[in-house]
């Protein structure tokens, strides 16, 4: 993939999605209006909007997580579909059943996550698999962050992707914290791409808030599973710049790592790279921020005028009837 | 028709669909080559090939979990458990994912993971085990319990084409030792129907499995003994359940006997009971009496194995009760 300007643009316009999309959550917690764990992706927006690029959105499918609003504007999903979701109004695909951005939309190959970290990325291997066996080669992507790697699905999952050589890709957003608990406590190993080598695929630990190096890590990625080269995993580092959830103080993280972190912020720093090489002019950012801005709060607006769905979806469709 | 065992008709079922349906393969550990650990799938790999007879890792979860993602994607996966006490290993899938996607998504999951369970051929408390009533009470999962070939293959067949996913107990102990006449060819078993499998009018034996045969034993030999006659219900299906079909033969009877090999307590015993309580109280001239195995792991030695697990003879010894209350 040749990077254009008209691609870049691109890519800072799902970043800055991302990142009003959250602030649009926090405020929404803040008002009791959404309720459950709302989770920040606030530091990751490079990481999502990098990653879900490099994929055909035509053909692939992607298996987001919890911090990948971002994956999803890629995909093409609308602010309203993701907010009635999140803040489950009638007209939720999943009816008020659940939550968050855990629904699914096989128009947009989008395939969302349930809570238990790790439990999708067997499915997503599959969901390649049966492509793979139809002679097709459908490139899933999925995520995992830096605890949740330790969950021992991961390991079979990536195990079997390997032995299949499915086309996988695994984005493993380290943010140094899984909840409270920090890396050290995690894991033992220097990085944690080095297992990549273990289960006999490509690996490698890149900086996860250089959106541009994240999209170019993941093409090389998407085109080794087009040559039926089987998986690759992706350490993107980055920070949780806020904590796990909304109800989190994150006391326990060192507010000097926060400051360092800061400096690396992926939107901030994309958007001085982009006026410095003047593909978009800081007049043209501005006004971008704000229609964007505007656009989040319109759908927040008529999101917030839906009801909630009726009680009787709850008895409903425990099962799919033929 | 011809007479297959257990086992035979199990395999015919699934033969039967992979040839009728592309989008059905199966998947599991040394299915291929080996042909499976009971030999179920002996003749498959020739068949049908290692892109439909897939030798996987042993990893459960992945099995499982890539069926899923398989099933998501339009086709039919077939999931074999070498034994079914390895479905622990992969209970996450089954009930954190599978179960729930109906519900959530609205979109199917037509899956089948299935395998040898049951005790009795001296195995040991890793290879013997009964968990279908864990997934009666995962919801969004179907449950299938077949006692004979016939419905075996049916019930398979029916398992294969559901667009939910469906846990099939095939009760190891069955597999060669019954043999019976199984329609050749289409034959289908609906969910969701009991089936009387000896017509009776002084008690009901409620069973499923390989407690049906108990019952049935437990019947003929009570007929001859003291000229008892004894009505077999066989459930064939946990999830769903034909309580009416159960109530039917309660109200007939009035007598109740209650009989699974899985354990005691939380087992799907108690919620047959518990319906029966609910709905026909009125019908019944006894308590109804639940036989069962002890609450405990299935033990290894033959004396241990034998005294912790129901047979016919506890079976008659419950009846006996019933009928004399
Ligand atoms: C299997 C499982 N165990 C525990 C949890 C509860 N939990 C939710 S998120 C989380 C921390 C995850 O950390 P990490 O994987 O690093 O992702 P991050 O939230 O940092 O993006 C925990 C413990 C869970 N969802 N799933
Ligand atoms: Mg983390």
């Amino acid at each position: 993939m040749k990077l254009t300007n008209d691609i870049r643009r691109q890519l800072l316009q799902n970043m800055l999605m991302a990142r009003e999309f959250d602030n649009a959550m926090l405020r929404l917690y803040r008002q009791g209006k959404a309720f459950g764990g709302v989770y920040s992706q606030l530091g990751n927006e490079a990481t999502s909007v990098g990653s879900a690029y490099a994929l055909d959105t035509k053909r692939d499918v992607l298996f987001p997580m919890h911090r990948n609003i971002g994956s999803h504007f890629v995909f093409g999903q609308d602010v309203d579909t993701l907010m009635i979701n999140h803040l489950a109004r009638q007209g939720s695909q999943m009816r008020g059943t659940d939550g968050t951005g855990h629904y699914a939309d096989p128009a947009k190959r989008i395939y969302g996550n349930v809570s238990h970290l790790g439990a999708m990325i067997p499915v997503a291997a599959g969901f390649s698999m049966a492509d793979q066996l139809r002679g097709v080669t459908t490139v899933s992507m999925t995520y995992i962050g830096d605890g949740g790697s330790q969950v021992g699905e991961v390991h079979e999952a990536l195990n079997f992707a390997a032995v299949r050589k499915l086309p996988l890709i695994l984005i493993i957003e380290n943010n140094q914290y899984a909840y409270s608990t920090p890396n050290s406590m995690e894991f033992a190993c220097e990085n944690l791409s080095d297992r990549a080598k273990g289960y006999g695929m490509a690996g490698e630990t890149i900086d996860g808030t250089d959106v541009e190096l994240v999209l170019k890590t993941c093409t090389e990625a998407v085109e080794r599973a087009r040559r039926g080269e089987g998986p690759t995993m992706v350490e993107c580092v980055t920070m949780r710049m806020r904590g796990h959830a909304e109800h989190d103080d994150f006391s326990y993280v060192p507010k000097v790592l926060l400051e360092e972190w800061k400096r690396k912020d992926p939107v901030e720093n994309y958007i001085s790279k982009i006026v410095k090489a003047k593909i978009m002019s800081a007049d043209e950012i501005t006004t971008l921020r704000e229609k964007t801005l505007s656009d989040m709060i319109a759908a927040i607006d008529r999101t917030l005028e839906l009801p909630y769905p009726e009680a009787e979806e709850g008895f409903k469709n425990v099962f799919i009837e033929d | 028709m011809a007479v297959l065992t257990y086992l035979e008709a199990i395999a015919d079922g699934i033969r039967h669909e992979m040839q009728r349906d592309p989008s059905v393969f199966m998947i599991g550990e040394d299915i291929g080559v080996y042909g499976g650990a009971f030999k179920l799938t002996k003749g498959f790999l020739d068949e049908f090939g290692p892109q439909r007879v897939i030798d996987a890792p042993i990893s459960e979860a992945a099995i499982v979990g890539a069926s899923i993602g398989a099933a998501l994607n339009g086709m039919r996966p077939v999931a074999e458990m070498q034994f079914m006490d390895f479905v622990t290993n992969g209970f996450n899938q089954i009930v954190t994912v599978a179960g729930t996607t109906a519900y959530r998504w609205g979109i199917p999951v037509p899956m089948v993971v299935r395998g040898p369970s049951g005790g009795g051929v001296g195995a040991n408390p890793f290879h013997s085990r009964n968990s279908e009533n864990w997934f009666v009470h995962a919801t969004g999962v179907k449950v299938v319990c077949p006692a004979f070939p016939d419905d075996a293959k049916g019930l398979m067949i029916s398992a294969i084409r559901d667009q939910n996913p469906v846990v099939f107990y095939e009760h190891k102990g069955l597999y060669r030792k019954i043999k019976g006449e199984v329609p050749e060819g289409e034959h289908v078993v609906p969910f969701g129907t009991v089936r009387v499998v000896r017509e009776g009018t002084d008690v009901s034996v409620i069973a499923y499995g390989s407690a049906v045969h108990m019952a049935l034993e437990a019947a003929i030999e009570l007929e001859k003994s003291i000229g008892l006659s004894v009505e077999v219900v066989d459930i064939r299906t946990l999830v769903p359940f034909d309580e009416e079909g159960v109530l039917r033969s309660v109200r007939k009877t009035g007598r109740v006997v209650v009989a699974h090999e899985a354990s005691l307590t939380g087992g799907f015993g108690g919620e047959i009971v518990a319906r029966i309580s609910d709905k026909a109280f009125t019908f019944l001239d006894a308590p109804v009496k639940r036989v069962a195995a002890f609450d405990s792991p299935t033990p290894f030695a033959p004396t241990l194995e034998k005294a912790v697990l129901p047979n016919a003879d506890k079976v008659a010894e419950a009846i006996r009760e019933v009928a004399a209350f």
